[in-house]
This record gives structure tokens, sequence and C-alpha cells, in this order.
């Protein structure tokens, strides 16, 4: 298998890391920076991604999208409150972002596509090969949509992503690898805009997720425009100039917000400057880390409950919690240490980067994906709850949040009208009561029911999460077991066709030809199923019939018969054929697995306590 | 190991509701090595496909086994052969009759405190209701242990199952009442919830 590289994908910056022996490191640019500026500018001469486009940032606010992680997965209702934070135009509409660059508009999976784009090239120049393949951590409070977006951005900058990941949790596998004893360990991260905190039990290898919590709408960013709003106030009042409508000069405030934010970690008291050139002044004003304590206690304050509350479900007590690990470059401010010491009552671990532990936990999730690694398992959980809307706009929930994922739940589903052949279903995600008040995350037609009287009907549908967090759905008719036909609609997200037009269109491919693209993707999705067939057969081929060998042998000389030619159709038709053959001998390997397991029981006395 | 075999037998156990959790916790860790998707990226597409449908399984198995209230909620629903819908355990909450009479009170003053809010008398009232019924939860809940080593023997014997498993229902029914009215309370007094704790097991 190709290289796997892991990415964190942030709202502030973003990093991308990989595994050297058994150490995982971050890749540096050519000038030997680490973090890249989540940051892209649609300029004249075109886009410019990271340091580049923060630079000119202050000089071309209307085209240089920064915070877009704030945007993923979401629709304009749920965003325009802070739209005047933003100096680039968000159109309003019914559906996902848009953002107005100049002449076009860009969605926030395209825009995180080009970070990802620059972090690709940067692992590429580093490491002298192609990286194809990566792992890419979201915030553990993300939700289907958020996490979707995440997956269609990797997809449109040219990467199969192998696997979505939780920040907080791939922190513990970086953290784990060498420095962590077993026991409870809950892993604090407070980002550039969000908040997740997770409780995890870590033994002989496994790192199981309890329970986790969050804010997905909280972080440094706010801590950023609590001082941006003293500023203008202080501004105000001092020299009775109101800057707030100058887009230049509040770009300009901001960055040096965020700068004087990030020396008062270290000193006690700094000195912050403005030049007012239209105004023919230079405002200066001496703050002190207490001011900005000050200001950003409130925000502080709202990361303890989600604390609480994982704690709760995971069903601990403060005192049982034996490690406390920070993460986010947050956490690197002193209130915030103090504040979580003050909870947990003992002193956090910070002894990784708090900006790269989250990168480098990616990339140990990436070798254990390629086989690098086997004794170290990561088991995560479902944030939220996820359920369907019933009967007067109640959320009926099916699987309930901090349920370890990969999981199922079934429900049957009937008809209501005599010769319906259609059934409607609304899937939702959250917390609350009333469907209303949850996250929309798709509404899902099932089409091709026989017509039949009302109630007759039984279709079973079956909701699974699968190991990055994002739902699938399948349907049944169990009277005729005939899989029913799902149509999806997502509230906020791409569909497949949209990401596909992306691609071609982007930006980013256009001086790629499509097609043969695509036939290289078939061609390599053949080879990996021939090589996994034949391991598959020398594993399990004694365990199945000699005709069922003979059949899956023919399968695959078929396979590799067109494998190499350019009949893209008739590839994927012999390597779907392959896979049909193949589904008894997987069922067989998968069972003789689990009995090997199960055996290792001392003997079921032990499991009966008597 | 199909899809649809019962929690129990994933793990090869009997019927039985005295588990030693620790080895259950050591042989979900085993058998979530072996079928995790994280170790299947380069086999067959059938064999991801089994792998995400036995992790799930077995994830599932082991959240309703590990505490004793699930496995008893999910024990009656197995013997009564009701469909395994996972959340729905036909278990309405019912007040414990002793309790009857000062529920009523209760739920009086919990009105009163939505309507008008709390003074000083009236919400020390409320904590000492919500300890009071806390403790009740608990000693349910421990009585749910009696009851599993009374299973556990008709197992092996010939007791009278159908009976315990009235008696079970009855003591899980009369916890969720329990539940609903110290979630109430909390509410009441202000206190961190997350709404939906209907479905929370614990």
């Amino acid at each position: 298998m190709s290289r796997i590289v892991g990415i964190d994908l942030g709202t502030t910056n973003s990093l991308v890391a990989y595994m050297e022996e058994d150490f995982p490191r971050v890749i540096p640019d050519a000038e030997g920076r680490v973090l890249l500026p989540s940051v892209v500018a649609f300029t004249p001469d075109g886009v410019l991604v990271g340091e580049a486009a923060k630079r000119q940032l202050v000089r071309n606010p209307t085209r240089t999208i920064y915070s877009v992680k704030r945007f993923m997965g979401k629709g304009y209702e749920d965003v325009k409150e802070e739209l005047r934070y933003f100096p680039f135009q968000v159109l309003p509409s019914h559906e996902i972002v848009r953002i107005r660059v100049g002449e076009r508009e860009v969605t926030p999976p395209e825009v995180s596509a080009l970070i990802l784009r620059a972090l690709k090239e940067r692992a590429e120049a580093h490491l002298g090969e192609p990286i194809l393949k990566a792992v890419i951590t979201v915030p553990a409070y993300f939700n289907d949509s958020q996490r979707q977006a995440t997956k269609d951005a990797g997809r449109i900058a040219g990467l199969e992503v192998l696997r979505i990941v939780n920040e907080p949790t791939a922190a513990s596998l970086a953290y784990g690898l060498h420095r962590l004893k077993e026991g409870i360990v809950a892993v604090y991260d407070l980002g550039g805009g969000t908040f997740d905190i997770s409780i995890l039990r870590v033994k002989d290898g496994i790192f199981e997720v309890l329970a986790t919590n969050g804010n997905t709408h909280l972080g440094g960013d706010d801590f950023d425009r609590a001082m941006v709003d003293w500023f203008l106030a202080d501004i105000r009042a001092r020299h009775g100039v109101d800057v707030g409508g100058d887009l230049e000069a509040m770009q300009e405030l901001r960055l040096g917000a965020e700068a004087a934010k990030c020396r008062l970690s270290f000193e006690d008291r700094t000195v912050f400057t403005l030049p007012l050139t239209q105004h023919g002044f230079t405002y200066r004003r001496e703050i002190f880390r207490v001011e900005l304590e000050g200001l950003i206690e409130p925000f502080v304050q709202q990361t303890l409950s989600p604390c609480r509350l994982a704690l709760a479900d995971a069903q601990l007590g403060l005192d049982q919690i034996e490690e406390v690990v920070l993460v986010g470059g947050s956490t690197r401010v002193p209130l915030v240490k103090r504040r979580v010491q003050e909870l947990f009552g003992k002193p956090p671990h910070s002894q990784l980067n708090p900006e790269e532990v989250v990168a480098l936990g990616a990339a140990v999730q990436a070798h254990i994906l390629a086989g690098g690694i086997t004794h170290m398992l990561l088991l995560d959980v479902t944030p939220l709850s996820l359920g369907i809307e019933t009967l007067g706009g109640v959320m009926s929930v099916l699987i309930p949040r901090n349920t370890t994922i990969p999981t199922t739940a079934k429900e049957l589903f009937t008809t209501s009208v005599d010769g319906q052949t259609v059934v409607d279903m609304h899937v939702l995600q959250g917390e609350r009561e009333l469907a209303k008040d949850n996250r929309s995350l798709a509404r899902f037609e099932l089409r091709g029911v026989d017509p039949m009287p009302a109630g007759m009907p039984r279709i079973e549908v079956t909701f699974l999460i699968d190991a990055n967090g994002i739902l699938q759905v399948h349907a049944q008719e169990l009277r005729t077991e005939k899989a029913a036909s799902i149509e999806v609609k997502p509230s906020y997200g791409l569909t497949d066709a949209e990401v596909e037009r992306m691609i071609e269109e982007s930006f980013i491919h256009a001086e790629e030809d499509v097609a043969s693209r695509l036939l290289i993707e078939t061609r390599n999705e053949a080879d990996a199923v021939i090589r996994a067939t034949e391991r598959a057969l020398t594993q399990g081929g004694h365990l199945i019939a000699e005709a069922e060998v003979a059949r899956i042998k023919e399968a695959l000389a078929a396979v590799k018969a067109v494998s190499d030619g350019n009949d893209r159709d008739a590839i994927r038709e012999a390597t779907g054929r392959l896979n049909q053959a193949t589904l008894h001998l997987a069922e067989v390997l998968m069972d003789s697995a689990l009995k090997e397991a199960l055996a290792s029981k001392q003997v079921t006395e032990a499991l009966e306590k008597k | 190991m199909s899809a649809r075999l019962d929690y129990f037998t994933v793990f090869d156990l009997p019927r039985k509701l005295q588990i030693n959790e620790e080895e259950l916790q050591r042989l979900f860790y085993e058998l979530s090595r072996r079928v995790h998707p994280d170790f299947f990226q380069t086999a067959t597409p059938a064999e991801q496909a089994r792998s995400l449908e036995r992790s799930a399984v077995i994830n599932r198995a082991y959240r309703t086994l590990r505490d004793l209230v699930s496995r008893v909620e999910y024990l009656i629903q197995l013997e009564e052969g009701r469909e395994t819908k996972e959340r729905a355990t036909g278990i309405k909450p019912k007040a414990p009759t002793d309790l009857l009479e000062e529920m009523l009170e209760i739920q009086e003053a919990l009105q009163e405190a939505k309507a008008g809010g709390l003074d000083g008398p009236r919400r020390q009232h409320l904590r000492d209701v919500q300890a009071r019924l806390t403790e009740r939860r608990k000693s349910e809940e421990a009585s749910l242990l009696d009851f599993a080593r009374e299973w556990d023997a008709a197992v092996d014997g010939n007791g009278d199952r159908k009976g315990l498993l009235d008696r079970m229902k009855q003591t899980l029914a009369a916890r969720a009442y329990l539940n609903t009215v110290i979630n109430d309370l909390k509410e009441a007094l202000g206190e961190e919830t997350q709404t939906h704790v209907s479905h929370r097991r614990h």
C-alpha cells in the first residue's frame, strides 16, 4: 500500500505528518515552517494558500478566505449571526454555505480542498513520492454533515480519505505511543474554532473512548473577537474614531489582536499598535494579561460544562481521571491551563506541542491502517444521538450519543395509505426532544415499494454509522427480501454528482485529464482487489469447497485479463463479479477469526461470576 | 455468526445475568482486534463489509451486556421473543406503589418551581427529595443483583423464570420512573443535564 499521511485540517492552521520508523513527524515546507495557515486567497494572478495568502489578507480582504472550517457542513442560516466578523461575502441560500469570490462562488469543501492540496504537495516534495491517501482529523463533536464535507474536500483535492478521525482521540494516539500510562484519560482540545473533550480508557493498546462532548463553535477565534471588540470600543472612546467599517483596518486589527494574545501567554503585558493612516495617527495601547483574561473568561467557562457532561455520560467522577492531556493552540493560554487544572485537580500533560499533536496522531492512525502498527486500536464513539422524525415532529432516537462505532440500528417502516409506493424518512442528529431543534442530516425516499394495502409492507431500514462517524443507510423489504432503493437528499451537503462536478471544474484539476485519472483509479482498485483476493485464498482457501476456490480463481483470472486495458466499464464489471464470488469466503474468514478470539476465553466459568 | 445473533452468543456466553465485567471487557477487546475495520484496509471489499458489520454487532453486544441494567432489559426482550429493536424495551415507567402519594406532592412542587422559581426552603426541599429518590433508585438497582443470582440459579435448575422476569420488569419500570423524576428535579434545580435522558440507560 502506498504511503498514507495524517492531516490536521485546522480552523487557523493545518499540518501534515507521516510515520518515520516508529515516530510520527510533521512535515515542514521549504522554509522549515510546519504550520500552514488555513487561509486561501483568490487573486487576479491565481490562488494563494497559506502564509502567502495570509500576508496579503489586509490588502485583499474580500477575496481572502480564512476560518472556513467554521462553515463546513453548515447552512447560511447557521452562520449568518457571525458573518459580521468576516470580510468575505457569504450568499444567502437555503442550502450549504456559498462564498462569493469575485465573479464566482465557492463552497467550503472546495476551499478546504485547496488547503489539503497544498499539504499534499508539501508532503510529495518532502517525501519524493506521490501521495494519494490520507487520514484527516475533525473535531470529535462534528456532526455527520461536517464529516462528510471534510471527506468531500479530500476527494476534491485528489486524496482518498481512508479515515476521518477525531482530533482529541488522534492526540491520545500520539501520546499513547510513548508517553501515556494505562488508565482513564481526559483529552481537552481547544483549537482555533472548536472545543472537544474526550474521556478514554487506555488499556492493552486499546484506546476506548467512553464519552465525548464539545462545542464546534468555540475556540481561539472567539478570544480574538473579544479582543477586537474591546480595542474597537477603546479606539472609539479615546479617539472618537469608528474603525468597524474599514475592512482592511479590521483585518489588521484582528491579526494584531491574535498576535498580542499569543504574546500574553508568555508576558504579563504587551503593547498593541494599529496604524490608522486614514485618520492620521497610530493607535497604541498597552494591554495586561489580566485584562485579556477578563475578556476570555466567559469562553473558558463555556468549556467546563461539556467536560462535566462527558464525565456523566462516561459514568465517572472527576477524581477518576488519571491523566489530562491538553491539545490545540488555545491551550497555551495560561488561563485555560489554570481552569483545566482546577477542574480535574491535577496538572495536565503538555509535553507534545499542542499544535502538532493532532497531526502526529493522525499519522499514527494512518500507520495502523497501513498495517504498520498492529498492537494499537482506537475505538471511538458517535458524539451525537441519531434519530428519525416521528409523528408530531418528535425525534425518536435510534443510536444514542456516545455509542461505540461502527454501530447499526434497524427500524421497520411501513405505508400509511393503500397502494403507497414511496416512504419518506427524515434523519436527524442531536439531543433535543423536538425534530426541529435538532440537526437535519438528510431526507430519504424509499422507492419502489410494491403497491399493497396500507401497513402491509415491512421495510427494514438499517442505519450504520461507520468508523468515520459517517452515516450509511440501507433498506430492504422483508417479505420480498428486495433491497429498496433510497434517494438521499443531504440537508447541508453536496451530492456525489456535485462533488464530481467540482473535481472537474476545480482550480486544482484544470490541468488534468479527468478521464485518464478515472481509468487509473479503476485499474488501481482492480489491482487492490486482485491482491486482496489472492491473500484471502491463501488464508482461507482450505476452509471452503474446492469448487468454490475454482469459481473464485476463474473470476480472478477474468479481472486480470482486462485490468490493463482501457475499458473502464469492463474492469469495473469484472471486479464486481470477483467481489460477488468472494462473499462467502469473507464470511468464513471472519468467523474463523472470531472463533479463534473466543477460544482465548479461559473457561466459560471464568466469565460467569459465581 | 450472523448479524442477527443474540448478544450472549456473540461472546459465547449462556443466557445468564452474572457476568465478570472485566473478563467481558478483555474479550471485547480481543474480538475487536480480530474484526475492526482498521485491520481490513487491504482486504477484499467483501471482507471489509463483513468487518464493518461484525464490529457493529460486537460493539452493541458489549455495550448491552457490560452493565447489569441494560443486560436485564436485553434479557427480558430476548426471553419474551420481541423483535430486537435495540431501544424499545417495552418497559413503561411506573411509580412504585408505596411512593404514589409522595409523587403527587413532588409533581406539584415541580409545577410551582416551573411557574414561579424557587426560594431557599423550597429549593432545599427539592434537593432533599432528589437525594432520597436517588437512594431509592440505588436500592432498586441493587435488588436487580438479587434477581440476577436467582435467574442464574433458575437457568441451571428449574426455577420460576416467568415470575422472575415479571419482578425484574417491575423493578425496571420503577427505576425508569425514578429516573424521569430525578431528571425533572435536576432541571428544576438548574443542574446540568442534556435532554433525551430518556434513552440513557444509566
